[in-house]
């Protein structure tokens, strides 16, 4: 977010429009991208999948970490059952070959699961930088309603085509329940 | 469930005639809800309210069980498994019994909130919380029972892992012990990951609701510091998703390791292919039985059945009926079996479960399992939730009784009659088992009590006014 420091304004973080429901906030992103604006972001009290569209989202990157998550157990869980069994300590269980790879199947899955699933649960909190302990859109005082039932977009300074006044009024324009300053 | 199949997923809203649906069918929530209703609904149970005083009875009953849970593992550690009435012939007993009974009935939790999920089904929305709660539960207290077997559990984590002893010995990896150990320990890390993910955005619900500053920080850490950016729900859909596709492979392949431990055994009455498929279906049956015990309660008393309601308790009764025939199925199965392999073995086998010593068991769990569960067919019996709460009770003790028949009947006598002998539990043994049904009950006592019970945010996503109205720019 906050990367292009540019055309900041020190003092700011941005300006908040509320919404009390997530069709006007879903038409109020569109109307921001489309007067122009990029660093914004919007936020809700459920996931609104035309956000995404209305915000000029790209895809996120998590499926492939998955993947590769999901290999890379797989392959540690398979590498692991024939290290043990047919390196360091080759036993006779049977008749069996010491490399009996349909046996280790079972683990290999699990092992590819337990991969897949703590590379999508750590990656998405990563790419999402959370835990996050301290943001500016806490400082307004109305955002506390963001996580039951209220709506919100916010332009920050560092957007190239931000300006105070100008962004205040586009805003205002919105027809939002409020607009209001975010302290940084 | 055939009009469940029809309905739009309506999280997201995209549909344009969810609403309409969600009129004519017998309301997946209560009418007239929205954003602000249900998460005052669901939030106001959790720290800002007085305690009920009917949580501190419950919760003393469980905790006295927990207690007594602790006064067994004390006597086992003191004195060694002795203690248990499990001896050979029958060398696994209660600690396997209990320990299939508990992962069976998680199987339910990660059933509703993963394959529910990829399969639409939006009524899993108001159970599929306080089921993953009782999955993760469920398996601690199934892993409380081989731990507590090694007789010095402190040592099983390095017994069990792949970690070499003294004599540069390895965990055997062509045993479906060692694959038991890595389907339990990954589900019940996976289903970990899945329920505290589905908890955050509802900690930052509860946070903003804070009324003191320690609650705040408490739910505040716990939310990471969430803040529902369009940004962040994009990916954590995503992941949520990604997990649900996760877990539905791995939720049908626990209980198929589990199976294995007997299937791959040579043993009559367990080296039988049809194994996997018949207690996957087993763990959903008892699973949702268990779901059922758990909901009837809790909406009852927490006054949800705004959001718990008739169309939740109808379809869990479907599931229990199909899952349960399946079972039936599988008895079926291995009475045909026992009689078509012409082994001598297999037919004793079946002969000794149908009028041996432990017959009456098998009698039980044929009445509950495969006679009693006919009663669902009917609407009646259906919307009678206090006959509905006794049933379910009695398929956990059906599902129960039916672990037993499988390991202590083929175990008691197997081929050699000079080896033939009985088994019989002791008080330790119904010490460790109420035991940890304290532990369970202690645990989901304490979720109820400091957790949102049902997920907020979901629920807020099938409101009516969750659905967004677009404009079309050209």
């Amino acid at each position: 977010m906050g990367d292009v420091m540019a055309h900041a304004e020190p003092t700011l973080h941005g300006l908040m429009a509320e919404f009390d429901n997530p069709s006007a906030l879903v038409a109020a992103a569109e109307r921001a991208r489309l007067a122009g604006y990029r660093q914004m972001d919007a936020y809700s009290p459920i996931p609104i999948e035309e956000l995404n569209e209305a915000l000029g989202l790209r895809r996120t990157r998590l499926p492939i970490l998955v993947f590769l998550g999901g290999l890379a157990g797989g392959l540690g869980g398979y590498s692991l059952e024939y290290w043990t069994s047919v390196v360091a300590y080759p036993m006779n269980v049977g008749g069996r070959p010491y490399h009996s790879w349909p046996q280790f199947i079972p683990v290999t899955f699990e092992t590819t699961v337990l991969g897949a699933a703590l590379a999508c649960f750590f990656g998405m909190w990563a790419l999402n930088k959370l835990p996050q302990p301290y943001h500016p859109v806490f400082n307004v005082p109305a955002f506390a309603r963001a996580s039951t039932d209220r709506f919100f977009l916010c332009i920050e300074a560092a957007d190239p085509r931000f300006e105070r006044a100008a962004t205040w009024r586009f805003l205002e324009g919105l027809h939002p329940v409020g607009v209001s300053e975010v302290a940084p | 469930m055939a009009e469940d199949l029809e309905q739009p997923q309506h999280r997201i809203g995209a549909q344009p005639d969810a609403t309409e649906l969600l009129a004519r069918t017998p309301a997946v929530i209560a009418p007239g809800h929205s954003f602000d209703s249900v998460t005052e609904t669901i939030a106001h149970t959790v720290p800002s309210k007085r305690t009920p005083l009917g949580w501190f009875l419950g919760f003393g009953v469980a905790f006295l069980l927990l207690m007594v849970m602790n006064l067994t593992i004390g006597k086992l550690l003191m004195t060694g498994i002795g203690i248990w009435g499990n001896n050979i012939p029958v060398g696994w007993a209660f600690d396997i019994i209990n320990f299939v009974w508990w992962i069976g009935i998680g199987h339910a939790g990660t059933l509703i909130s993963a394959i529910l999920l990829l399969f639409r089904q939006q009524w899993r929305t108001s159970i599929n919380r306080f089921a993953e709660a009782m999955t993760l539960f469920a398996v601690a207290c199934a892993a409380m029972f081989p731990l507590l077997h090694t007789g010095r559990p402190w040592l099983a984590l390095y017994w069990l892992f792949p970690y070499p002893n003294t004599m540069g010995l390895w965990p055997q990896f062509r045993s479906p012990l060692i694959w038991d150990v890595f389907a339990v320990s990954t589900y019940g890390t996976v289903s970990a990951l899945f329920w505290f993910t589905g908890l955050v955005p509802d900690m930052a619900t509860l946070r903003d609701r804070a009324k003191t500053r320690t609650t705040q920080m408490i739910y505040g850490m716990l939310s990471l510091g969430w803040r529902g950016s369009a940004r962040h729900w994009q990916r954590y859909e995503m992941a949520y998703l990604l997990l649900a596709g996760i877990s539905t492979p791995l939720v049908l392949s626990v209980h198929s390791v589990v199976s294995f431990d007997f299937a791959v055994s040579v043993l009559p009455g367990w080296h039988a292919t049809i194994f996997p498929p018949y207690f996957v279906a087993g763990a959903i049956y008892s699973g949702f039985a268990m779901v059922m015990t758990l909901a009837i309660p809790l909406r009852k008393f927490y006054h949800l059945e705004d959001f718990i309601t008739m169309r939740h308790i109808h379809n869990m009764t479907k599931v229990m009926l199909v899952t349960g025939m399946i079972v039936a199925y599988g008895y079926a199965n291995e009475v045909f079996f026992s009689w078509y392999s012409a082994n001598p073995y297999e037919g004793y086998m079946m002969s000794n479960r149908m009028t041996g010593p432990y017959a009456v068991f098998y009698w039980s769990l044929i009445a509950i399992n495969a006679v009693m569960i006919q009663l669902f067919w009917f609407r009646s019996v259906r919307e009678n939730i206090p006959l509905l709460f006794v049933l379910s009770l009695l398929v956990n003790v059906g599902m129960w009784l039916e672990r037993f028949i499988i390991i202590v009947t083929s175990l008691h006598r197997d081929f050699l009659p000079s080896s033939w002998d009985m088994y019989e539990p002791t008080r330790w043994d119904f010490g460790m088992f109420a035991g940890t049904i304290g532990l369970f009950l202690s645990l989901f006592f304490l979720f109820i009590r400091f957790l949102p019970a049902i997920a907020m945010f979901e629920m807020r996503t099938i409101v009516p006014e969750a659905k967004v109205e677009q404009e079309h720019h050209g």
